[in-house]
């Protein structure tokens, strides 16, 4: 289980603005956890903190009980953390079969590159030996970074909009791929979407906004409440207030 | 005879791990110390200056000539100047590297003076591989010359490698591409401590439809020193794409000066050059499949360099 404890995030620099203001949540084995809301609410950078990519101002993050708040990037990997990137970089020189085996090498069970290729929608003899540079579009590097996540054997995967820049029969296979990790495996998957069908699979929703938590429940009552317009995603009341927000009907 | 140093040397310049098979010349410390010919591929000693003339016949297909040096001694100052007459038709690989061990304190030096003729339809492959090694002050020095006549329809692809090793070193590459010759670069530099590297490449597009693509990366590490300049002319209608990145760390310097130059309306020259350090993202990406930061950086540049 990872346990989030009064987590804040203050970015050098930032005069006293908190990205993230004093996040509580529980993320449960063998779970989906969606996480959505509105640009800038602190969703990436809450994935971030998540990686260790960031360190957190305030607050404690705890993996199966234990403190880990102040560990590098590398011992939450090895810990089983995984982050797929909302915007992957690209390397010059190294394959696309180089860097699923590199993601592979910690893994001790044998997995088949070829497969994670097809699980996000790529065939792998097109894809093996090119390099991951900026020959490779937008979509198909995400589909890559999400094949690097999948190549791991994880306690927790965050995946940050994975939907972005993938084609609609690609969505399905992905939606399918998410779908077997959480039958096959215990791991936890954290994902942040603005997407309807991502947020089907989840077990739990988080709406994050203005850097904290404005709401979290079970799938079906967050998403009810979203598509009926009852409970608005945004930060300013654009959708059921549009009398009271000039901004939206410009 | 060759010793175990000497085989450890060609084996880094060289890529070889024993005598090769074909036409091979091995020169250590200024001499010739062995060589094989063979029906296709002659080699002769010049007799106006240190260095061979390599005859590859017409037609000539899969073949390779390794000319690998090794210098092992200091107070070296070893100049050499080779011809390579590559035959019409032909399909050869040639591999020069140059490696050098000094233990000493004094300078030890070695200059290839290589021209080539690459007659026409011929397809060339050259492989020039530096290496350094020792623990003297002695500087371990190449200065290195490459002049290359590239005929009609023949294509030449030069990969020219250095890795560490070597304290000093001056490049200077000329090429002409007669009617639709290819030509494709790839060189890859890695310098540190205080090494002072400069590569001068120059291709002349004097053929219709003729073309050139000139790939350099290079890693700049500690307080070493990279130049290069680039002269790519368009003198006729043809290609010519010039692409140039280095990573750059610590305390070093890379310059870098591009020079297109068209002199016919239907030459298309680019040059495209970068500079920059590794970025942080994807060491961030490497460390977040659990790699170390040692390890993301090696795996990076490794990659980079290939």
């Amino acid at each position: 289980m990872l346990e989030l404890q009064g987590l804040s995030l203050e970015i050098e620099g930032s005069k006293g603005f908190e990205i993230l203001k004093n996040i509580n949540l529980q993320f449960h084995e063998k779970k989906i956890y969606v996480i959505t809301g509105p640009n800038g609410g602190g969703k990436s950078s809450l994935a971030k903190v998540i990686m260790g990519v960031y360190q957190p101002t305030q607050g404690n993050i705890l993996l199966d009980g234990l403190e880990i708040t102040t560990t590098t990037i590398t011992d939450r990997a090895r810990m089983g953390i995984g982050y797929a990137f909302q915007s992957p970089p690209r390397f010059k020189g190294i394959k696309v079969k180089e860097l699923l085996n590199m993601a592979t090498s910690h893994n001790p069970e044998k997995v088949n590159i070829c497969d994670l290729l097809y699980d996000v929608g790529l065939c792998a003899q097109d894809y093996l030996n090119r390099d991951v540079d900026s020959s490779l579009s937008g979509g198909e590097m995400k589909r890559i970074e999400i094949a690097t996540v999948l190549a791991r054997n994880l306690k927790i995967a965050v995946f940050d909009e994975p939907e972005a820049g993938i084609d609609l029969w690609s969505f399905q296979k992905l939606a399918e791929t998410f779908r077997n990790i959480h039958e096959k495996y215990d791991t936890t998957i954290i994902i942040i979407s603005h997407q309807e069908r991502i947020m089907e699979l989840a077990d739990e929703i988080i709406i994050m906004s203005n850097g904290t938590i404005s709401a979290q429940s079970e799938r079906d009552i967050i998403l009810a409440g979203i598509l009926s317009n009852e409970a608005c995603a945004c930060s300013t009341k654009c959708v059921k207030g549009v009398g009271q927000n000039a901004e939206c009907v410009r | 005879m060759l010793n175990a140093l000497d085989k450890l040397m060609l084996e880094k310049v060289a890529d070889l791990h024993e005598i090769p098979q074909g036409a091979y010349n091995i020169r250590k410390n200024g001499q010739g110390v062995q060589r094989n010919t063979t029906a296709n591929i002659d080699i002769i000693t010049k007799l106006d200056k240190p260095g061979i003339d390599v005859i590859i016949k017409p037609y000539t297909k899969g073949e390779s000539v390794h000319i690998p040096v090794i210098v092992t001694e200091e107070n070296i100052n070893d100049v050499v100047y080779n011809t390579f007459e590559v035959g019409e038709y032909s399909d050869v690989l040639i591999v020069a590297g140059c490696g050098v061990h000094n233990s000493g304190d004094l300078k030890s030096q070695h200059d290839g003076i290589h021209t080539f003729y690459v007659r026409k339809g011929a397809k060339l492959k050259y492989v020039e591989k530096h290496y350094g090694q020792g623990d003297g002050k002695g500087q371990r020095v190449l200065n290195p010359q490459t002049i290359i006549e590239v005929e009609e329809g023949a294509v030449v692809e030069l990969e020219l490698i250095q890795i560490k090793g070597i304290d000093q070193t001056k490049r200077d590459t000329e090429i002409r591409l007669m009617d639709n010759a290819k030509l494709i670069v790839t060189e890859r530099l890695l310098t540190h401590k205080d090494q002072v590297a400069e590569s001068n490449i120059s291709v002349e597009l004097l053929g219709v439809d003729s073309s050139a693509q000139i790939i350099s990366r290079s890693v700049a590490q500690d307080d070493s020193r990279q130049e290069f300049f680039f002269d790519l002319a368009g003198k006729n209608k043809g290609r010519g794409h010039i692409q140039c990145d280095a990573i750059i760390m610590h305390h070093a310097q890379v310059h870098s000066t591009p020079k297109i130059s068209a002199y016919h309306s239907e030459a298309q020259l680019v040059h495209e050059a970068a500079i920059g350090r590794i970025e942080s993202e994807q060491l961030i990406k490497l460390m977040s499949m659990g790699f170390s930061e040692k390890e993301a950086e090696d795996t990076i540049l490794s990659g980079f360099l290939k």
